[in-house]
């Protein structure tokens, strides 16, 4: 198991992380730091997030060889197909666990906060399955373009609460997600969907999601005989598929680590979501971390034509591995995404969700060899971006 | 800081007003600070707007959006304050959340305060543990008091250890919540104070969050050295604008509960 890049006690990678949250979220915070990794590492624990991560969600997720992608590359593609999962993305892999730790430490009601809809979602589905209250926060403009999301959380049981300020994307929700926290401290547990927020969520939602790694590791070492791929590339918005995709092999490093972020309409357009080729260190949502913001340290309003990727910071996890030299990370058009998901909906039958078209596009931008292999982290399926899809590839 | 210590030690049933800077023009900073100490207020509050204050509740976020939106920074807010040194004597304590003051440079902004007579810092998302390790020294040494929340789940020792690292008042969050306007208090909320009160901490409190009219602010005086209010009074300006004798009017009546004459 990896240990250089493991956050310190006080939730610290290198100069990123930490907790920087007001008084009123320390007592919940405390408890949940004091009980995590107690929690996780118990039998029972680890015998029900195995259960239903197979029987519920249905892993271990396929890794599929895409022939004709391979093909079109020069070298071995291989898809870790997270879209396959229950709920249609990675998500769940996070929810089925902290749902886990809500039960165990006595919590009744969950909020969360969504940008695709796809954590909400995910949220939505394990509260209907354990029973529990679920509120999820969803920026106005969100609510607007991932529709399908919206209809599917109603249908779950879930209250979807519109976030109106800012950008009115996931950003603001997550400050009205807090905000509901701090409100309810005694009953509620925030089900963060990525590896942002104070510690210890960073470390904690990067485990849940490291069943991906895991996954992969044995695959790899199955179909090739060599458990390290050359490449694994993954898209990053808050960075959980990605760190997910990454955790088993942060010590291995001959296994090169792209993260993709979103350029929105280009890094110098004034539209963009690119936090490590744009962002300078900062706090938010109680981390510190990369984020845009302006020379007045206000934080800037994000962009991406991919609702789960337009979130102006990263978790801190990333900003040590991007500032270490670790991971790369490159950045990626809305044009280039949508010509990505186009060409693997064609090549493979796979509608990719937008954020997950992100990590194909980058291929473009890699020295690939014959022979090499390049495991990409497919994270969401597109049913949820067929709106976006029909009007900007001119489909209908 | 001394000045803020002295009149918490001299006087009881202390009024502080919380108001944004740059709301609801840019140029209401000064205008407002005025007329709140002729108003007879005891100290004041003045807001940093940032874009996601997530201690506030919608009244404050919506003044910070409009501040920024006037163009406010912390650059100008101390210019403004530097434009009316020595024309105001009440203690002058600054609000806001961590990233703008890291963006600003800490070092230049305890400068700043320093220069322009700021006692205090109350800066929600900077926790007591990293203000002990990376700002205690830099602040005390520039004459600012870091101002410590608690709430009603802050457990007894945390609330002794804020007591002891604390040099002018502790800011008792009246309730589980984020700031706004609330009526009346409830039983829950007077256990708590009660519960504070036997503690017998070495720091004065003040009650903020939720403290809207004359009744709240004369009952929390009960518990406490005195209250805060914020979300209230900045309705006020969003209704009344900035006019001096509005707000000298919206002070009386918080204070003795009638309408000025
Ligand atoms: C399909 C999909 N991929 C990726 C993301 C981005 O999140 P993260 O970077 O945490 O994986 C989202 C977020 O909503 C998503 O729905």
């Amino acid at each position: 198991m990896s240990t250089s890049f493991q956050p310190d006690e006080r939730g610290f990678y290198g100069p990123y992380g930490g907790a920087y949250i007001p008084e009123m979220l320390i007592p919940n915070i405390e408890n949940l730091k004091e009980n995590y990794l107690r929690i996780m590492n118990s039998e029972s624990f680890r015998k029900d997030f195995k259960t239903l991560l197979e029987d519920y969600a249905g892993r271990p997720s396929p890794l599929y060889h895409a022939d004709r992608l391979s093909d079109h590359y020069g070298c071995n593609i291989w898809l870790k197909r997270e879209d396959l999962n229950h709920t249609g993305s990675h998500k769940v892999n996070n929810t089925i666990g902290q749902i886990l730790l809500a039960n165990e430490m006595g919590k009744k009601r969950i909020i969360a906060e969504t940008g695709a809809g796809q954590h909400g979602v995910a949220t939505a589905t394990v509260c209907a399955l354990m029973g529990l209250e679920c509120v999820v926060y969803m920026g106005e403009t969100d609510i607007e373009r991932q529709a399908p999301n919206v209809a599917r959380m109603k249908m779950l049981g879930a209250d979807v609460r519109p976030a109106m300020s800012g950008s009115r994307t996931l950003k603001d929700a997550t400050n009205e997600a807090l905000r509901d926290w701090i409100a309810n401290p005694l009953d509620t547990f925030y089900l963060i969907g990525s590896v942002v927020g104070p510690h210890p969520y960073p470390d904690m939602v990067a485990r849940l999601q490291s069943v991906i790694s895991g996954e992969i590791q044995w695959q790899m070492r199955n179909k090739t005989g060599n458990s390290n791929p050359d490449y694994v590339v993954a898209c990053v918005g808050g960075g959980s598929n990605a760190a997910g995709s990454f955790y088993h092999f942060l010590d291995e490093p001959e296994v090169q680590l792209i993260g993709a972020e979103a350029a929105g309409e280009g890094l110098t357009s004034g539209k963009t979501a690119a936090s490590i080729a744009m962002g300078e260190t900062g706090v938010i949502h109680g981390s510190m971390t990369n984020l845009m913001q302006t020379d007045d340290g206000q934080i800037t309003e994000p962009y991406s034509i991919s609702a789960g990727l337009d979130y102006p910071g990263i978790g801190p996890l990333h900003a040590w591995l991007a500032k270490s030299g670790r991971a790369k990370y490159l950045s990626v058009t809305d044009q280039e995404a949508l010509d990505a998901a186009l060409q693997l909906t064609q090549k493979e039958g796979i509608i990719p969700a937008l954020e997950s078209a992100h990590a194909l596009a980058a291929l473009n931008q890699l020295d690939l060899k014959s022979g090499e292999n390049v495991v990409v982290t497919i994270s969401g399926r597109g049913d949820k971006d067929m709106k976006t899809y029909m009007e900007r590839l001119k489909l209908t | 800081m001394e000045k803020l210590k002295s009149l918490l030690q001299r006087k009881k049933d202390l009024l502080s007003v919380y108001f944004t800077a740059g709301f609801p023009h840019i140029d209401s900073t000064v205008k407002v600070l005025k007329s709140l100490e002729k108003a007879g207020v005891d100290f004041v509050e003045i807001g940093m707007p940032y874009s996601d204050p997530l201690a506030d509740g919608p009244v404050i976020q919506n003044s910070s959006t409009i501040a920024l939106q006037n163009g406010m920074t912390l650059k100008k807010l101390f210019e403004q304050l530097s434009e009316i040194k020595g024309e105001v004597s009440i203690p002058i304590i600054l609000m806001g959340y961590l990233n703008p003051v890291l963006k600003f440079g800490p070092e230049k902004f305890v400068e700043e305060c320093k220069k322009n007579n700021v006692s205090g810092l109350i800066l929600p998302d900077l926790p007591y543990e990293t203000y002990v390790e990376e700002f205690q020294e830099l602040f005390t040494s520039h004459g600012l008091s870091n101002i410590f929340l608690i709430t009603p789940q802050t457990p007894e020792e945390r609330i002794k250890k804020l007591d002891s690292a604390s040099t002018s008042f502790i800011y008792m969050v009246s309730s589980a919540a984020v700031t706004g306007a609330r009526d009346g208090l409830s039983a829950q909320q007077i256990e708590y104070f009660e519960r504070v009160n036997t503690l017998q901490l070495s720091s004065p409190r003040m009650v903020g969050f939720g403290i809207s009219n004359h009744d709240t602010y004369k009952n929390v005086c009960q518990y406490a050295h005195g209250a805060i209010v914020g979300s209230a009074f900045i309705k006020h300006l969003e209704q009344a604008g900035d006019d001096e004798e509005g707000i000298i009017s919206f002070i009386k009546k918080m204070k003795t509960g009638k309408n000025a004459e």
